[in-house]
């Protein structure tokens, strides 16, 4: 999720392949963030109080909160989204089998039952989930919901013809047909051995291999139920049928939509949903710039993207306090990095690949990447502070003022036999001009101790699949250095770091996200904890693997992202939600 | 790179201001010297002129000029960036260290790169012109003179070669070269390329009308004279018709130069240009685009590009005018 770019489409196909939302813009998810300044639980007109409690609560109903967006969605259709965004946003008028909860901070984290009476039942291998829906919930006609909606919709997300938007989780992981080619053409076809509904309340989930964390997959939209009469396929983003408290009045793709109170959302069945505003306007494609004025002048309450604010505005909140404790500035579950490329000599020896590690600047790449509001957080290991499993620790200190420690990077070149440094080179996305901006100091601070960087742009759709991605064309032009960076679908560690440590994902054919990371040890690491399901333990093994990561330094961290959020002046039970790195759409109310 | 310059001035003697001595009878003026008289006369084309030369100096001193008033063009000051905002501190970091100030995020300092600029847009821009005005003006007088299935098969390339999509085929192929080819590696390679992409789609422009002026000096009596003393082909191209033409290649190549800054500029704002840190104005733009809070770093190396092409194109429309007034 929280793809702001579309990019991981290339990871399609393999069995660990799970077409994670690689890269993008900056946005963020949020955690009590250690160098954002003063929090004040609670309180209303602090900086950052958002992140740590609720800001304005209030249970008064009514009003219309209006929503904007500098782009549009890549769909509102539950099986063809994969911005975060969205994710957050489609629970006001679609109930998947379970939720984030509706809770500030990493209380957001915590998965909830939606549909469902309780958590997904694992077998004992891991590899069958079932689920027991909730009585008497509808859709917005009054028909009521099945078990047999709920499959339906997962069964059409198969199609990524006509669905090219959404992940590939479902696909890769459930025991589908041979030859399965999602609910349209491959209509009537027995899916008993992927999904099983023994009753109108029960779904049961058929896994082709264990996967202890099954329920994250239950919360993707994905599993919003959809009803088979009424689905009209690619059209059917333009009236998704509503399970939510709200659904679609009127909606123009391109401008904008309405959504109001849906007559059949029976709260009984719903805890988690407050449902307070009357309804909701959102107009899509709307000047950036504009976004920010229009909130900062209380017209609008909510950029949707919540990326942050633009360069124009930030420089009209920081200096000015009364503006700026309005604001909110959670870290992100995104990680920008440089990837160190083992395969690349001299890098293929630890030491020299420690040199980089430890001459780095990163204040100036904290600098290139936004600053430390807009752009990031400087970061240490992989793991960013929202997800699970993430543990501070910094195996190489870059010294007291961060910018690099150039004794020990002296030290690592010496003993990596190139006392007088090296070449290399690092590639980055030529569209980027923070990646250009990142690369760039690196070649400055590296420069310090003799290691020679050249910059090497590459276009960004082919990044992975042709440049920085492949293999035989990393090694064959050196790109010793690759600038990279990553968010996960959901905060956990297996969503976050799978994809970028795991070396089995990387295909001499290219379009893997992770570039340098080859260590059998990761990957024994990465099997123990997909069967692993208890969740503490598993996340002991996360921390354990990014600390394996680091101690091989083929991965700089750079930043974890950060983004200026601006409250609404007239939003009531305003607060950020770490699973979506945003404010919660589902709480906010009207004052 | 400065010949085609100079050439004006190149064939007046000593006594280029002969005419102007009382006491000595008037002689006859080559065209070169009526040319010159015109040019002086021509303040605005005179200041044009200047400028473009001192832009020359600019690019060849550059080291020496951002030593004494500025200092490495990829040098960061990154204390002088505020680390919230990003822009320099105090709005644009103007002052005696920092004549234009310092870029957001890196401080970089504005004045050395603007300096260092000139380098690179001045140096691609004359040699992929000199490249265009070669190329075109032999195939244009070869068309001209030849005239027939030779021209037919020249003057279709040339069409062919207008209606190419010259601006994309310039992104794909500085994406596509790789960073060793042709012997050459690095900035020496980009550089090469961009002349190579710049100055070989546009002979073209130049070979349209050396043809057409060839065609009509082609029947002209001095020609028909040295072929009816035995000169052939080559020899009536390079001696007969040449020197006929040095007027409309001068012009045109002024007025090329400035194009192709502007297309040096257009190319690296898209960053196909040379690849950072080197400095070049457009990829300046491009970067200052982000920050158009901070107008000073779009200011200066826009008025940079502004001035270059204003210069040259003043310069050359003096030109013009000074070598065929009857064009005015």
């Amino acid at each position: 999720m929280q793809k702001t770019t579309r990019l991981g489409v290339a990871a399609l196909g393999a069995l660990l392949t799970l077409g994670l939302a690689a890269c993008g813009g900056g946005s963020g998810s949020s955690t009590p963030s250690s160098s954002g300044g003063g929090t004040a639980a609670g309180g209303t007109g602090t900086f950052n109080a958002a992140l740590t409690g609720v800001v304005d609560p209030s249970d008064k109903k009514g009003g219309i909160l209006k929503f904007a967006n500098a782009g549009d969605w890549d769909s509102l259709d539950p099986g063809d989204t994969y911005y975060g965004y969205s994710w957050n946003f489609i629970r006001l008028y679609g109930r998947s089998l379970v939720m984030f909860k509706s809770a500030v901070g990493k209380e957001g984290n915590e998965l909830t039952p939606d549909l469902a009476e309780g958590l997904g039942t694992p077998s004992d291998d891991a590899k069958t989930w079932t689920y027991k829906l909730k009585a008497g919930i509808k859709f917005e006609d009054g028909t009521p919901v099945t078990s047999k909606d709920v499959k339906y919709g997962v069964e059409r997300s198969f199609d990524k013809e006509v669905f090219p938007d959404g992940y590939t989780y479902f696909n890769d992981f459930l025991n589908w047909p041979k030859d399965y080619k999602g609910a349209y053409k491959s209509k009537g076809v027995n899916t008993d051995s992927a999904i099983e509904t023994p009753d109108d309340q029960t779904i049961v989930f058929h896994l082709k291999q264990p996967l202890s964390n099954f329920d994250y997959f239950a919360q993707l939209p994905a599993t919003i139920p959809v009803p088979a009469d009424k689905d009209t396929g690619a059209k059917y983003k333009e009236h998704v049928i509503a399970t939510g408290p709200y659904m679609f009045k009127t909606n123009e793709i391109g401008k904008g939509f309405s959504l109001v109170r849906n007559p059949n959302w029976d709260p009984a069945t719903d805890p988690n949903r407050k449902a307070l505003p009357d309804g909701y306007e959102v107009s899509t494609n709307v000047n950036a710039d504009d976004i920010d004025n229009r909130i900062l002048a209380g017209d609008l309450d909510v950029d949707i993207a919540g990326t942050g604010a633009q360069p124009a505005a930030l420089g009209r909140i920081l200096p000015d306090p009364t503006i700026k404790a309005n604001t909110d500035n959670p870290t992100g579950t995104r990680l920008w990095y440089t990837s160190i490329n083992g395969n690349v000599p001299p890098l293929d020896n630890i030491d020299c690949r420690k040199a980089v590690e430890y001459a780095a600047d990163k204040t100036t790449l904290q600098t290139a990447w936004g600053g430390e509001f807009a752009g990031g957080q400087i970061a240490t290991s992989l793991l960013p502070p929202a997800i699970p499993g993430h543990e501070d620790f910094n195996t190489y200190p870059p010294g007291a003022d961060n910018k690099g420690d150039l004794t020990k990077a002296k030290e690592a070149l010496t003993a990596c036999g190139q006392p007088n440094g090296f070449e290399t080179n690092i590639s980055y996305r030529a569209e980027r001009p923070k990646e250009k901006a990142a690369a760039e100091a690196l070649q400055q601070s590296l420069g310090r101790v003799g290691i020679k960087l050249t910059l090497k742009p590459f276009p960004q759709a082919d990044y992975f699949a042709l440049y920085a991605g492949k293999p035989g064309y990393a090694k064959d032009n050196k790109l010793g250095l690759a600038m990279n960076g990553w968010q996960s679908d959901w905060p956990d560690g297996f969503g976050f770091l799978q994809q970028i440590v795991d070396s089995r994902v990387i295909r001499d054919t290219g379009g893997s996200s992770n570039v340098s990371v080859r260590d059998p040890e990761v990957d024994k690491l990465i099997d123990q904890a997909m069967e692993q399901t208890d969740a503490n333990a598993r996340n002991a093994i996360w921390t354990q693997i990014d600390k394996k990561v680091m101690d091989d330094a083929y991965i700089l961290p750079n930043v974890w992202a950060k983004a200026l959020l601006i409250r609404s002046k007239n939003a009531s039970n305003v607060f950020v939600n770490d699973a979506y790195g945003m404010y919660d759409y589902l709480g906010m109310g009207v004052k | 790179m400065t010949a085609p310059l100079d050439a004006p001035g190149s064939d007046l003697g000593p006594g280029i201001l002969i005419a102007e001595r009382p006491g000595i009878p008037i002689v006859g003026r080559s065209l070169g010297q009526i040319a010159w008289m015109r040019l002086k006369r021509d303040k605005v084309a005179l200041a044009g002129g200047l400028v473009v030369i001192l832009l020359i100096l600019v690019a060849i001193f550059a080291p020496l000029i951002v030593k004494v008033l500025g200092q490495d063009p990829t040098q960061f000051n990154s204390d002088m960036i505020d680390p919230a905002t990003l822009v320099p501190k105090g709005g644009t970091g103007i002052g005696p260290d920092h004549l234009f100030g310092v870029e957001p995020v890196n401080g970089r300092d504005i004045f050395s790169r603007v300096v260092y600029g000139a380098r690179i847009s001045l140096l691609i821009a004359f040699l992929a012109t000199v490249l265009s005005v070669v190329i075109g003006t032999l195939l244009g007088v070869t068309a001209g003179y030849f005239g027939g299935i030779v021209d037919s098969i020249i003057s279709k390339t040339m069409d062919v070669f207008l209606a190419f999509p010259i601006l994309v085929f310039a992104i794909a192929l500085a994406g596509v070269i790789p960073d060793t080819a042709f012997g050459l590696s690095g900035d020496t390679l980009r550089v090469s390329l961009l002349i190579f992409i710049i100055g070989f789609f546009n002979w073209p422009y130049i070979g349209r009308i050396i043809r057409g002026q060839t065609l009509s000096l082609r029947e002209r009596e001095f020609v028909d004279a040295a072929r009816s003393l035995g000169a052939r082909g080559p020899y009536i191209i390079f001696r007969e018709m040449l020197p006929n033409l040095v007027a409309p290649i001068l012009i045109y190549a002024t007025l090329l130069i400035p194009t192709n800054v502007l297309f040096e500029a257009a190319l690296s704002f898209l960053g196909v240009g040379v690849r950072p840190p080197t400095p070049t104005w457009g990829g300046m733009l491009s970067d200052a685009v982000r920050f158009y809070t901070v107008p000073h770093f779009m200011f200066f190396p826009g008025m940079a590009i502004f001035i270059t092409v204003l210069a040259f194109n003043l310069f050359g429309d003096g030109l013009r005018d000074a070598l065929d007034p009857k064009a005015r």
